[in-house]
């Protein structure tokens, strides 16, 4: 009989799991900021991490707030347009004549670069809205969202139907307790695909057009006055947002997932 | 054997059942002229080589697809109104376990669709569990057990509402012959505690003889039956190894497989013209 993995000491591994990456990166820090400081090279090629960090500390308040503005349009891009994924996805999972009807429009939405669209709906919406950039973020994150769902919603298999219809399950028993646990991974992943997309939809649209302020712009604006290590401060917080928002569908993954194997009792 | 019994004991009343399925290479007859009878605590094995209709028969049987032509009745039923009562219990080759499921929650899916309350249910499965002996597993998940321990839950779960009738198809189809040999007398075991009458579809000659009352000999092209031959082992007779050793045994194998390969099968025979 088959027996639970063999654990080897689960407290290592963590341990390992967590100091091994932090070990790389301020070993990266460290050599950046040796290149920079000891071997010479130039400043407005590539500042020093010190340099860096000084600029961040200088700015830390017009930071967070850029990161606000950019985080609230990133976060309400992911809402809508996996609220609408998912919504869509269902009917499409029901309505084969629907499927085929959104397949076309959905390959054309997930090609559409945001470059092309940002200073279109910028102008559209006008340059003192939020919304163009909003559209897009939700239009970045619509896609993986509605694609997975999709997909997840297909995942129940013959013998589980079979079985469901055995049981004289009806519709809504039989979405609870097989349809939908089987979609919810796939759904899942494309919240988490779609997070990322959403940060860096609303950044990149940041540079076309629209009201001053978010990262995007901050960091256009810094390179253009060839202020070099602030750009860099809001690089840095860019990638620092678009993290946060990706360990949030993680453990929202976490946490249904658990849900799904421990509520069923 | 079972003819004679009365409207209240039949389990399962098929005539004239038939079945076509539409494919693209046009129609073709899954099943024709089926008369079976399965009389209530009856264990009936359906036997025959691959497109003799054996699972289609159980499919229909378990509404799970209609028949083209013929009737069904379970229980005096029609088949439709025999699932929604849940007169049956059913288990396929595939375990078909809810993966994110525990096997408790598992064999307890039933009872929950149903209605069951959590403390009845809880009660039932630690029983079920007990019955397959996996009372120290009901905590586990599908891919912690072994293929035989998952069809065991599948085989739980399928009793879990006491049904009066057991439709299985090929349950130990896709386990190695050790295991496939304990599971059959395990569950000789548990059908003869429960009294429920059974429908098991299977291509092993030895497996059908052992369990049943009754095998009956499908052939295919198009799917029929061809021969039915009672096995006459009583329900007394212990099913265990030494079973497997005997003379009466072994004769009917040999009658099992007599009535198999004696049926006028052309092997050139080809579907779906």
């Amino acid at each position: 009989m088959s027996v639970v993995d063999g654990v080897r000491s689960p407290r290592r591994d963590r341990t390992l799991r967590l100091v091994a990456p932090v070990a790389v990166g301020l070993l990266g820090l460290a050599v950046w900021q040796l290149l920079v400081g000891v071997v010479g090279v130039s400043a407005h090629l590539l500042p020093s991490p010190s340099e860096i960090a000084a600029e961040w500390t200088a700015n830390a308040g017009p930071i967070a707030e850029a990161a606000w503005i950019t985080g609230v349009n990133a976060v309400l891009g992911l809402l809508v347009g996996s609220a609408v994924g998912v919504a869509l996805a269902a009917v499409a999972a029901r309505l084969r004549w629907i499927d085929q009807m959104l397949a076309p429009v959905v390959a054309g939405l997930a090609v559409v670069p945001i470059v092309a669209l940002a200073p279109v709906l910028n102008s559209m919406f006008g340059a003192d809205s939020e919304i163009g950039r909003r559209t897009i973020a939700a239009i970045a994150s619509f896609v993986p969202v509605f694609l997975n769902t999709l997909r997840g919603l297909r995942q129940t298999t013959p013998l589980h139907r079979d079985l469901m219809r055995s049981y004289a399950a009806t519709g809504p028993q039989t979405l609870r307790t097989l349809t939908l646990p089987t979609a919810a991974p796939y759904v899942l992943t494309g919240l988490r695909v779609a997070s990322s997309l959403a940060v860096i939809s609303a950044l990149v649209a940041e540079y076309f057009g629209g009201p001053r302020g978010g990262l995007g712009a901050f960091i256009s604006t810094s390179a253009a006055t060839s202020a070099y290590a602030r750009a860099w401060a809001y690089v840095g917080a860019s990638i620092l947002l678009g993290l946060g928002l990706y360990l949030v569908t993680v453990a929202l993954e976490r946490l249904v997932t658990r849900l799904l194997t421990g509520g069923a009792r | 054997m079972s003819e004679t019994i009365n409207g209240d004991g039949v389990a399962v009343a098929a005539n004239g059942v038939g079945k076509t399925f539409d494919t693209r290479s046009g129609e073709v007859q899954a099943l024709t002229g089926v008369d079976l009878r399965v009389a209530a605590g009856e264990f009936v094995s359906l036997i025959g080589p691959s497109g003799c209709g054996k699972s289609t028969l159980m499919r229909l049987l378990a509404d799970l697809d209609s028949p083209s032509e013929g009737t069904i009745e379970v229980f005096g039923k029609t088949p439709a109104q025999a699932r929604r009562d849940q007169d049956y219990g059913i288990a396929f080759q595939q375990a078909g376990l809810l993966p994110w499921r525990t096997v408790a929650a598992n064999i307890g899916l039933p009872l929950e669709l149903h209605g069951t309350d959590r403390a009845a249910r809880a009660a039932r499965v630690a029983e079920l569990a007990e019955l397959v002996g996996l009372s120290d597993f009901a905590d586990r998940y599908p891919d912690q057990l072994s293929g035989g321990m998952q069809q065991r839950v599948a085989i739980a779960r399928s009793l879990a509402e006491q049904p009066r009738l057991l439709l299985m198809d090929e349950p130990f189809g896709a386990l190695d012959e050790m295991t496939r040999e304990r599971m059959q007398a395990e569950l000789s075991r548990i059908v003869g505690e429960s009294g429920a009458a059974v429908v098991f579809v299977t291509h092993s000659i030895p497996e059908a003889v052992f369990l049943s009352d009754r095998v009956v000999v499908m052939s295919p092209r198009p799917g029929r039956i061809t021969g039915v031959v009672d096995i006459g082992i009583g329900r007394d007779v212990p099913r265990d190894e030494a079973l497997r050793e005997t003379t009466a045994f072994f004769a009917k194998v040999t009658e099992v497989r007599e009535a198999l390969h004696g049926t006028p099968v052309t092997a050139s025979g080809r579907e779906g013209r």
